[in-house]
């Protein structure tokens, strides 16, 4: 816990955020051949096909973004950590300009869980000065000390293989991802829609990563291995005006598949998911084909977050139960959120992250 | 009984109401002072508590680099290296009609501040531009073409905006300081390492106005404590009177069953209904005062220490608590004695008002040793004390041991005069002067202390004057002073000004801190202008040829003294250069930072990132020069500033920094006439006993009126001769000790004969004015008034 006067100013930059994360104001100004909102900003196109390694970088015509890598970890003893790195990106106008002219902002986030503590810190930046940003190659997304590095050979997909650095007041973490698999696009060949009422947003995901490293603790070092998820993705409008917030999942089962899946909760629920088979071919599971249900309620600082959940995919006959590493995995920062590593049990089982938001 | 003993007891001040005038006037008049004075200080602190808290609570630490800039790169690199740190651009700038200073900052990465806060309610538009300013400043700015938006969280005189806007409006693209967060993340490379060259400063360090500014603060409650003792003065002789006046009836109240319990009640009641009525009028009164005085204190301190005080005040609960309980306190104090009196007063004690009381042997011994006892004190503090208490404590000691040796050494002078009168009238009016010491002696004392007040501190402002004029234009010897709007802009000046001006002397600086103290290094170019303007208190030999040569620095009075330096035996260490032996001090009045000079060439190789402030310049054609300036370069008007204009500038301020000073000396001075008035109509009621028996001598009541007024003039005389040694050792103190502690200067004391016949002058008329209604009461009474006392039982 760091003493209010210690930090930085940092309601104002939740500001900046707030503005992005929380659910856009305006209802969607998309219809086809505009493709920008009221205030000039990009939206996504289905059928737009994702450029790499150019769309590794950052798309500062769209008004927010990110780069979310997530990893289940365990050391020699068995006992098991989750490791978050964020970075996210803001804008204030579709632009990006030299030094402080610069509308981007950019905010990294930095968990680490273990079964009996949750260690969260966060960063902010201006953009256009060069103390955070996002380069697609060579690729290198920082801020402040913290950064995540390709390490990729000549040739390779620049996201193959990423050095990852964060550290707040009382931890710290330098991991390497090595991917087993392709890139995976989201949604329809990486248009992810986000509400009935057609808002969206590119994504794509790097699910198959290998992890190894150093986690430093109050307690001293501990080396871990485990697996790793990269999330990628850019709107500028990503809920819609009822949406409060979202439950989301990534899911590693033990024979090798992997699932995303999310429900956005609103007037009405919306759910969507990708399953990904373990050479990586994904099928999108529409509206309605996921279903969640919350198990369990956890009382983190006045609020009830719903931290067992009962996930289902009818049409394959998948019915798991999820249980986190920690319940009180509550990243309580300027923007707060629930993120935490979990396992899961039932017609499957596996282990994986949740995340929530809008509790 | 009670509802009668309280009608009784107001009876009295239905059939005196001029004295009840006086008692209310003198509470509500030290009460004003008291509490004006007091509303300055707070509403000064309270602006200097808004500075510190603009950008960090006053709880981050700094770093800057002694060149006053640091690249913006250095930011970034720290940053990585994942230290907390954020950046401020800070610099002066002429908005509209105003020079101000603007301070840009980072919100993202600020901590947390008033500052900070005010971004965030519109982070997208502060970073388009917006700035906040006090309501003052926009007012002072005028037209302006900014997003500018009041604020009262902004110091007076800063206009706050975003960092990036700042650079741009500054024209650089440095950063000026870096706040450290004062959490930081574990394991970084330490900054002993990562910048060597930036210089870690503690908080609060930065934020030293409090501390420059408090002997000014204790100057001011000075006077304020000074100007409520003489209120009091008023408060214990109409109390005191009062009391002799219903001798008789708290008698005849006793007689009748009246608890003496009930009546000590009664008369302590009464006390604190005036006391409340009196301090609510000097409240309001007090804030009038302050109000009025405001706009040049701010000034004052402004000029003074740069501090940012708006010239507005604003009303303050706790100020106004604090006040009235001073006035209760007050009030308690002059009325405990009568209090006392009446709880000891025996049932059957004569009821005869005692118009005077024969001085007893006794009490004027105890006076006169408690006056040397204190004369002692301030002796041994002038020889053992040190520090600004100490002088206040030694000033305190020698004007209370001055004050109640008043009545014992004017009572000596009258028993002089009477050996040498002749006749009867004038040996009676001596003795009978004599007489009257006890009752009039308080009054005497106060008077002669709101006199001492005025000449000492009349001399030391007078002195303090001549010296700076001198001085000034001494150091203002250059014709023109041109200030380059940016490093580029100086680089193209200087080849220019030297093919055209006699002498161009660069004026550059780093802050440095000196001796432990907040300081600047300053850059001298070996001229003539200075070896010849500047007299150098306690120089080595050769002293001009060896800050030329590199071997030593001359530093400021203030930081030799503070330091207590000494030529040629000291060293002064200076970051970046090392340690250079001193070579002597100059005079450097009106400036709070410690300061030393090195010559240019050494200056350049040790701060080589400095940029040129300012260039003076000599030549023989300022008019000229400063047409082709304009044209040339499009120098603004506000760039360039000549010799009378620097004069007049300077001298502006000065006069401001004592119209305060000059403000309260007169109040005291007349709420010492108005003790001395409330002393003398006192005193005139109870005589008429006394001067009856003279009248059926054969005295007229005109002869007698007019020998009340000689009295009252002889001993307004003697009381004004008296307080001039006093009034001149307490300049003398004010001079060498309380300025030389406050704000490290020694000044020559220098008398002004002609100030002291005026303050005469004044001194008597006010006399006049107190003691011509008494007296004229008395001319006009007529022969029943007077025979009336013989037909009582006396």
């Amino acid at each position: 816990m760091q003493h209010n006067l210690a930090k930085p100013a940092i309601h104002a930059a939740a500001l900046a955020f707030g503005l992005a994360l929380a659910p856009a104001s305006l209802p969607a100004q998309g219809f086809a051949g505009l493709g920008t909102d009221a205030e000039g900003f990009a939206i996504p196109q289905r059928g737009t096909a994702l450029q790499f390694p150019a769309d590794h970088g950052p798309h500062p015509e769209y008004r927010i973004e990110w780069w979310y890598l997530t990893a289940t970890l365990s050391d020699a003893d068995g006992q098991d950590y989750g490791v978050q790195w964020t970075l996210f990106r803001s804008a204030l106008a579709p632009q990006e300009d030299e030094g402080w002219d610069s509308p981007q902002v950019w905010m990294g986030h930095a968990g680490l869980t273990t079964a009996e503590q949750h260690f969260s810190a966060e960063r902010f930046a201006r953009g256009g000065i060069g103390q955070a940003g996002v380069t697609a190659d060579p690729f290198v997304a920082h801020i402040d000390d913290w950064h995540m590095t390709s390490h990729a050979e000549e040739g390779a997909d620049a996201l193959d293989h990423l050095q990852v650095h964060a550290r707040g007041g009382d931890f710290s973490y330098d991991l390497e991802f090595i991917a087993e698999g392709p890139l995976v696009p989201q949604g329809d060949a990486g248009y992810s829609v986000k509400s009935p009422q057609g808002q969206a947003s590119y994504y794509y995901s790097q699910p198959f990563y290998t992890v190894s490293g150093t986690l430093d603790l109050p307690d001293g070092p501990v080396k871990v291995t485990g697996q790793g998820w990269l999330d990628r993705e850019w709107s500028s409008q990503p809920l819609a005006e009822d949406q409060a917030g979202w439950d989301w999942v990534s899911l590693s089962f033990d024979d090798g598949h992997r699932m995303m899946g999310f429900q956005l909760r609103g007037t009405e629920v919306f759910t969507a998911g990708t399953w990904i088979t373990p050479d990586g071919t994904p099928t999108p599971l529409p509206d309605g084909a996921v279903q969640f249900t919350p198990l369990h309620h956890t009382r983190i600082d006045g609020r009830d977050v719903p931290t067992h959940w009962r996930i289902e995919w009818a049409e394959q006959d998948l019915s798991i139960e999820t249980e986190p590493l920690n319940p009180n995995a509550w990243m309580d920062l300027s923007i707060s959120y629930w993120e935490g590593p979990l396992r899961f049990d039932g017609s499957h089982s596996g282990r994986g992250y949740l995340e929530m938001t809008g509790y | 009984m009670t509802r009668i003993a309280l009608t009784a007891l107001m009876s009295h001040w239905v059939r005196n109401w001029l004295q009840l005038a006086m008692l209310l006037a003198g509470l509500a008049l030290a009460t004003a002072l008291w509490s004006g004075v007091q509303a300055l200080n707070s509403e000064a602190r309270s602006a200097y508590a808004t500075a510190e808290s603009l950008l960090a609570e006053g709880t981050a630490e700094r770093l800057d680099h002694p060149s006053g800039q640091i690249a913006q790169d250095r930011y970034i690199t720290l940053r990585r290296a994942g230290w907390q740190v954020s950046p401020v651009v800070e610099g002066r700038h002429t908005l509209g009609s105003a020079r101000v200073t603007l301070v840009g900052i980072e919100p993202l990465t600020a901590p947390q501040g008033a500052g900070p806060a005010l971004a965030a309610q519109d982070l997208n538009a502060f970073f388009a531009g917006r700035a906040f300013a006090h309501p003052q400043t926009i007012t002072e700015i005028g037209a302006h073409d900014l997003d500018l938006h009041p604020s009262d969280a902004v110091p007076v005189g800063t206009v706050l905006l975003d960092i990036g806007r700042a650079q741009e409006m500054l024209d650089t693209e440095a950063l000026s300081y870096l706040h450290l967060l004062q959490t930081q993340p574990a394991g970084m490379r330490p900054l002993d390492t990562l910048a060597p060259d930036l210089r870690r400063v503690p908080a609060g360090e930065g934020a030293e106005l409090g501390g420059l500014t408090d002997s000014f603060h204790l100057n001011l409650t000075a006077f304020g404590l000074l100007a409520f003792a003489v209120g009091l003065f008023i408060v214990h002789s109409s109390v005191g009177l009062a009391f002799e006046q219903r001798r008789a009836m708290f008698r005849t109240l006793r007689a009748l069953g009246l608890p003496l319990r009930t009546l000590t009640a009664c008369l302590a009641a009464e006390m604190l209904v005036f006391a409340l009525i009196a301090g609510v009028v000097g409240l309001v009164l007090g804030h009038l005062l302050a109000s009025f005085l405001m706009p040049d204190v701010a000034l004052t301190l402004r000029g003074l220490y740069g501090a940012p005080v708006p010239g507005v005040l604003q009303f303050n609960p706790i100020w106004a608590a604090s006040g009235l309980a001073m006035t209760l306190g007050g009030a308690a104090l002059a009325g405990a004695q009568a209090l006392w009196r009446l709880w000891h007063l025996p049932i059957l004690a004569p009821a005869q008002p005692r118009a005077w009381a024969r001085a007893s042997a006794r009490g004027m011994r105890l006076q006169g040793g408690v006056a040397l006892a204190l004369a002692v004190l301030a002796i041994a503090l002038t020889l053992g004390g040190d520090g600004l208490l100490t002088g206040f404590g030694l000033l305190a000691a020698a004007l209370l041991a001055a004050a109640l040796a008043v009545p014992l050494v004017l009572a000596a002078l009258l028993r002089l005069a009477q050996r040498g009168a002749r006749g009867p009238v004038a040996e009676w009016f001596w003795a009978d002067s004599r007489q009257n010491m006890p009752r009039l002696s308080l009054a005497l004392m106060a008077l002669m202390l709101a006199l001492a007040a005025n000449i000492g501190v009349g001399t030391m402002v007078a002195s303090f004057r001549a010296t700076f004029i001198d001085w000034l234009d001494l150091r203002l010897a250059a014709e023109l002073n041109v200030m380059p709007a940016s490093a580029q802009e100086a680089a193209a000046l200087h080849p220019y000004l030297s093919d055209r001006a006699d002498a161009v002397l660069p004026m550059m600086r780093v802050d440095a801190t000196l001796k432990g103290q907040p300081g600047q290094i300053y850059a001298m170019k070996d001229h003539a202008s200075f070896r010849d303007n500047w007299p150098l208190i306690d120089p080595v030999p050769d002293a001009w040829d060896r800050l030329a040569a590199g071997e030593g620095v001359l530093v400021n009075e203030q930081l030799y003294r503070r330091a207590g330096l000494q030529s040629g035996a000291d060293t002064l260490d200076l970051p970046g250069v090392g340690a250079l032996p001193v070579l002597g001090a100059y005079a450097d009045y009106g400036n709070p930072l410690a300061q030393a000079v090195l010559t240019l060439p050494q200056f350049q190789a040790a701060y080589p990132d400095a940029p040129v402030r300012q260039f003076a310049i000599r030549t023989s054609d300022a008019a000229g020069l400063t047409a082709s300036l304009q044209e040339e370069f499009g120098l603004s008007s506000a760039q360039i500033t000549d010799q009378a204009h620097a004069r007049d500038l300077s001298m502006s301020i000065f006069e401001r920094t004592f119209v305060i000073t000059r403000a309260l000396n007169v109040l005291t001075l007349s709420v010492a006439a108005l003790a001395l008035f409330a002393a003398l109509v006192t005193l005139a009621g109870m005589r008429l006993a006394q001067l009856a028996p003279l009248w059926a001598l054969g005295l007229t009541a005109r002869r007698l009126a007019g020998l009340e007024l000689a009295r009252a003039l002889v001993l307004g005389a003697l009381t004004m001769v008296l307080a001039l040694p006093v009034g001149l050792m307490l300049a003398q103190v004010l001079l060498s000790v309380i300025n030389v502690q406050a704000f490290g200067w020694r000044l020559p004391l220098q008398v002004f004969p002609a100030d002291w016949a005026r303050l005469a002058l004044w001194a008597m008329l006010a006399v006049l004015a107190a003691a011509s209604l008494p007296a004229l009461q008395l001319a006009r009474q007529g022969p029943a008034d007077l025979l009336r006392v013989f037909s009582r039982d006396r």
